[in-house]
This record gives structure tokens, sequence and C-alpha cells, in this order.
């Protein structure tokens, strides 16, 4: 388990004056305003029984408006209980939840300005395509001219016109999901929850729905909070990504941050793939410091933070960052116990002392890079940079 | 998805998949159900024998009788409303037990259809336990308790909250819990197996586009139970029209319902034609509920 809760990026403070009424139905959101905020949130299932169980422990966590935010983390983190908490569907144990500065933490779904792309849809399934849509702003008292206009936008915003009279169980998984979208924007929410909805797709439509789902945010300029356990999916759509896992806010940060600046192990290991190696700090000046692996040698990694001599580190190195070269000098080296051809890149499985590592090279073999068979000895070499020292 | 019967007949060998397996099940029909209708309509164009049977004889007396009153002296017809008032006492009472048999069982079957599989299955269990005895000894053991003298009016008696036996039985009301009674589980277990297959998701999803409990329940839990509310109303409403246990021994036969007028007709008044006309008149109500409700699904299906 994680011991630190990493503080989410500084958020610009809400304006007061930014915070928009509670009633549905308003685009404009203040470009710096917070969309969505959780203040020290607890959610504990079954509170005092023996089947209790913490799916949120003390997450504060800020959402700017006109952002598209990714909740990632593996099944059981929390993730889709914080969605739930923001849609009104679970009460929260303690803490404070607000929405564009309005705290919601008692306020029932209907009374959210908010609305939900669920898993599976929960699509009506005795409703047309068109009844669907117009049902939220029907239940808005919206007048009917208003109704139907919305719906003809919402039709062509998801492309869906010439399936407006059919009924959800007539169409496929891609074609309800759109219906799913335009369904959920129609009443125009300050916020958007999506739990997963691309899962249910094969993978060609993810991917083709994942370019929809970002472009439609750009469109709307709504404020999507997106959940999903697919760190691809994640780092491809969002602006940025909170990792979760057990109950516990491990990361905040862009795409970028997420992938290139891991925090945790956690998070080095989650999202892509990452070696990770115990070592010890054997010296340190400003802003490098040197480690000792057991049975592998020293190496040099820039810090970020204070660390003590002898204090036990984790090495995060990702596997397209490693270099093995043929042994010809000083340095780490290992052995290749396996390789496997992926057509874009070979990766090679290596044993290095106790540690078993993984290198993936572009093209191996090809182009001037060498390649290396199972049984090869290798030099290891490690791109400037690419080492990121975590201390949990 | 139009692979899907395609794959599935491939999978049944040949010599099986056969038309003929009907035949048993088709053959039971026709000798037991068309037949014996064919012969009721036939009678009911006919003129009652002296003993009993029926002569040979095409008449539409058996009809005209259910309205009109032939005066033994000059043969006019007269009106009488007597037979018209037992057939809306028989739609009454089975629409009023259908309506008390949904009320009572939305609420049971939508606790059966939350809970574990484990409680579920001993729930179900439970219900048809009352299947384990005859209709008819439960039908007497209700009017024992319901008796003047049973339970009920021994205890409200001996406590002094009335002065005399309440009229529980031989009536209107003691008939209408018999059929509530007799018919009960056939309307829990279509809701059950309605509210087991809704989609709890469906609520969350009116909820997030800001319709109220009452809007949920009226907009989407009902429309989509339909099929088991029709269902359940159907398997109550039409044994309960027709029902001859329930008036005959809870209503002490004072309380005629079209059942127990159809009965009289074949026993002790030996007027068959007129039986089989009060029977064919029965099966038209019947036929007539099974299209309406039939028409109204399917522009249901149309206006959506």
């Amino acid at each position: 388990m994680q011991r630190a809760i990493i503080e989410p990026n500084p958020t610009p403070p809400a304006d007061s004056k930014a915070a928009s009424p509670s009633k549905p139905g308003s685009l404009l959101q203040h470009p710096n305003s917070v969309a969505a905020e959780v203040r020290n949130l607890r959610k504990i299932y079954n509170v005092g029984s023996p089947q209790a169980h913490e799916a949120l422990k003390d997450v504060n966590l800020s959402i700017r408006a006109n952002e598209f935010f990714t909740l990632l983390g593996p099944s059981g983190c929390g993730k889709t209980t914080l969605l739930r908490i923001l849609g009104g569907f679970e009460m929260l144990t303690s803490g404070t939840c607000r929405i564009f500065g309005e705290d919601v933490s008692r306020l029932p779904p209907e009374a959210r300005p908010v609305n939900t792309v669920f898993q599976q849809y929960a699509l009506f399934p005795h409703m047309t395509v068109r009844r669907n849509i117009a049902f939220g702003l029907e239940m808005l008292g919206k007048p009917k001219a208003e109704v139907e206009r919305t719906v003809e936008r919402m039709l062509d915003l998801v492309h869906m016109r010439e399936y407006a009279d059919r009924r959800p169980d007539t169409m496929s998984g891609g074609q309800r999901q759109r219906v799913a979208l335009a369904r959920a924007l129609a009443p125009q929410p300050k916020l958007l929850l999506l739990d997963e909805p691309l899962s249910a797709l094969d993978l060609k439509l993810r991917q083709k729905m994942r370019l929809e789902l970002k472009s439609l945010q750009r469109e709307t300029g709504i404020t999507f909070i997106f959940v999903t356990h697919d760190q691809e999916e994640a780092l491809a759509m969002s602006d940025r990504v909170a990792v979760i896992s057990n109950g516990h806010l491990q990361q905040v940060g862009t795409p970028e941050d997420i992938y290139e600046q891991p925090q945790s192990r956690f998070v080095a290991d989650f999202i892509g793939e990452s070696n990770l190696i115990e070592a010890k700090v054997a010296d340190s000046a400003g802003s490098e410091a040197a480690f000792d692996i057991e049975g592998f040698g020293q190496v040099q990694a820039p810090i970020g933070q204070r660390v003590e001599v002898g204090q036990q580190v984790w090495l995060s190195i990702r596997p397209e960052r490693l270099v093995l070269g043929a042994v010809h000098r000083e340095g780490p080296q290992a052995t290749v116990t396996d390789r496997t051809y992926l057509g874009n890149a070979v990766e090679y499985h290596l044993r290095a002392g106790k540690h078993a590592l993984t290198a993936r090279s572009p093209r191996g073999g090809l182009r001037g890079r060498q390649d290396f068979a199972p049984g090869d000895a290798v030099s290891l070499g490690f791109e400037p940079g690419s080492i990121k020292v975590l201390l949990s | 998805m139009s692979a899907r019967p395609l794959a599935l007949s491939s999978r049944i060998p040949q010599g099986f998949a056969h038309a003929g397996l009907l035949w048993p099940s088709l053959g039971v029909i026709l000798v037991f159900m068309v037949a014996p209708i064919a012969i009721m309509l036939t009678y009911s164009f006919l003129v009652p024998g002296a003993y009993g049977g029926v002569e040979w004889t095409f008449s539409t007396a058996a009809y005209e009788q259910i309205l009109f009153e032939r005066d033994f002296l000059d043969d006019s017809l007269t009106f009488t409303p007597d037979y018209l008032i037992i057939v809306a006492r028989s739609l009454i009472q089975a629409t009023v037990a259908t309506l008390l048999c949904l009320v009572i069982s939305v609420p049971t079957a939508y606790y059966i259809a939350t809970r574990s599989d484990r409680v579920k299955n001993i729930w179900l269990f439970l219900i048809t336990i009352p299947y384990w005895v005859n209709l008819l000894i439960r039908t007497i053991a209700l009017l024992f308790v319901l008796r003047d003298d049973g339970p009920i009016n021994s205890a409200l008696l001996d406590v002094g909250v009335i002065g005399q036996p309440l009229a529980l039985s031989y009536n209107g009301f003691a008939i209408s819990l018999g059929l509530i009674y007799s018919f009960l589980p056939f309307m829990v277990l279509p809701l059950y197996s309605a509210f087991e297959r809704f989609d709890f998701r469906l609520l969350e999803a009116a909820y997030d586009l800001y319709a109220s409990r009452r809007v949920a329940f009226f907009r989407i839990v009902l429309p989509v139970m339909r099929p088991g509310l029709i269902a359940g109303s159907l398997l109550v409403f039409i044994p309960s029209v027709g029902s001859y246990l329930a008036p005959d021994i809870l209503g002490g036969g004072k309380t005629l319902m079209i059942g127990n007028l159809i009965g009289t007709q074949f026993q002790a008044a030996r007027n068959w034609p007129f039986g089989a006309a009060l029977s064919m008149i029965l099966l038209t109500i019947t036929l007539i509920v099974l299209l309406w409700l039939a028409r109204r699904a399917a522009q249901q299906q149309r206006s959506n």
C-alpha cells in the first residue's frame, strides 16, 4: 500500500462570483473556474458492519472547467465510487463535494447540474432514440419546440439522425454509446460524467470513439470526467489524469507528467511498463545522486527531492529507454533470457544478477540496431534522464 | 445477430428438429379444448331437452334468455337485467381481485427480486406452499376462518371489540378474499420475474436526467415492466371471472357469479343450451380483454 497522498497540482482559487447557479442549462463556464472539487472525501461502505470497506480515503481533488479529466486506476480502486459520489448516486461518508462552487454533498442526482454516461449505457428500452434524448429536457420542463430543436441538434452531433426512431435493442454497441452520449449532453450539463463508456466496445471502435469523445468535449466545452482502467485511453484523451489506487489519489497531472514523471512505484508500474529496481543511495550531491544496485553496480540519476545516504529507494526505467549494446566496456551487464517479436518492436527479457528487466527496441535488429538472441551477454545503457528515483 | 438462429439449428441433429414434436400437445389441445368449445358453441344454438341434454332444433332462444324474459302465456319478450347483473358482478369481482392482487404483489415481488439468490429461492418456495393443498380444501378452510364462529369473530368477540359476529362469510367480501387468496401467486410470480429482469440502472439514469421518484416510476418502471404486469393481471383476471369454487363455497351460493350460473344450468336447471350460451359469453369477454390488451401493447410500441 502506498503511504503518501500526493496533493494535486495547485489550481486557481474558486472565484465565488464565477460559481454559476445550480440550474443546468448554462454553457457559460469560466475558463479558470473550478468545475468540481472534493475535499477530505471519505467513503465507507457498510459503516459499522463487519464488511465495512473504505473505498475512498481522504481524497482531495480539483477539476477545472472545460477540462477532459480522467480518473484512472485498476478495478476496485475507488474511481467509480468517486464518480458516483459526484453524480449523487452514492452518499459520501465525510468531506465535501462541490460542483461549480455549490456544495452538492447532500443533493440527490436529480438536483445536480450533472449528467452521466453509464457503463452499460442504461438507455430506456421502451423508448426510441429520439425519446431517450428528449427525456432529460422534458424532465427540466423545457418548452416542446426547444426540446425538439435540441434533440435534432444532438442527433446531428452524434451522427444518429437515421436511427432517431429506432429502439436501443435494435442497435449496436457503438450506436448505443452515441445515443447515451447524446442523451446525457442534451440537457447541457455543467459536468458530464462518463463511467467506462468505451469498455463494452471492440478495439477498433474504441479507438475511433476516443477521438470522437475528445472532439465532442472540445465542441461542447463541457467539463468531462471520465473513468477508465485503460491507461492508454487515459493518456490519449485527457487534459489531466488522476491515478487512483486503493482509495488513495496517487498522482494528478497531464498525461506527459504521469508517464514521464511518475511519483510512486504504483504509478510507474500502472502507467505503461516500468523496470522497478531496488537501490540504496550511495552519494548525494545537489540535484544528482549515485545509487547502489545489488549485484549490478552503481548508477547516477537526477533527484527531485532530498535523499539521505543509505536510504532505500526504487529506480524506475521504461523498457524503451534501456539501451542494449555489445559487451565492450565496463558497466552494468545482463544476459538475454528471452526475445519476443512484437511487429513494430522487439522485446528482450534480461537477467542482471537477481533483477529481471525488460528492454524494448523499436525495429530491433534492423537499421543498424543490433539484435540479440537468448543467452547473449549485453551491456546495459540508460538514456540520459531516463532513470526516475521513487521514494515510495 | 442474424447468425444466431442458424448456429443454433445447426447444432441440433436433423432428425430431431421436426414439427412432429408438437403433435402430442397439439393433439391434447385439439381433443380437450377445441372440440369441447365447438360442442358448446353448437349446443348454445339448440333447444333444451326435457331431462337435460339437447334437442336438435336450431334456436337463438338461449342467447335471448340472457337479456329477455319470455312470457310463457303470450310468448312476448321483456327485458330483464338479472343475468346481466350476474355478468357485471363477475367482471367487477374479478377486476377488484386483480387490482388488489396487483397492489399486494408489487411490493412483495419487488422485495423478493431484490434479495440474494439464496433468500430469493426460499421466498419463492414459500409462495408455492399453498399449492400443495387442493384448492377446494383451502377454500373450505378459509370459510372456517371467516365464519361467524370462526377464529376471527371469536377473537374479536372475546376481546369485546364487537358485540355480534361480523358478516365475513357468505357475501361478496368473502368471495373477493377467496379470489385474491387463490390467485395471488399468479400475480406475484410474473411480477417477480419482471422485477428480476428490471435493470435498476435505468432508475439511476432517470434520476440523473432530473426525473423525480414518482415520474421515474410511472415513465420508466411501469412501462418496462408492462409485460409482467399484463401477464400477472391476465393470470388472475381470467380464472377469477369464471371462478366457481369461491362464490359457491364462500358466497354460500347466494351471490352468484357467471361460473355458478353456468354450473347450475348444466346440473339443477337442466338447460344445457343456456349454459352453453353463457359459456360463450364468458369466452367472448375473455377474448375481448385479451385483444384489447394486445392492441394497446401494439399501440404503445408504435407511439414511443
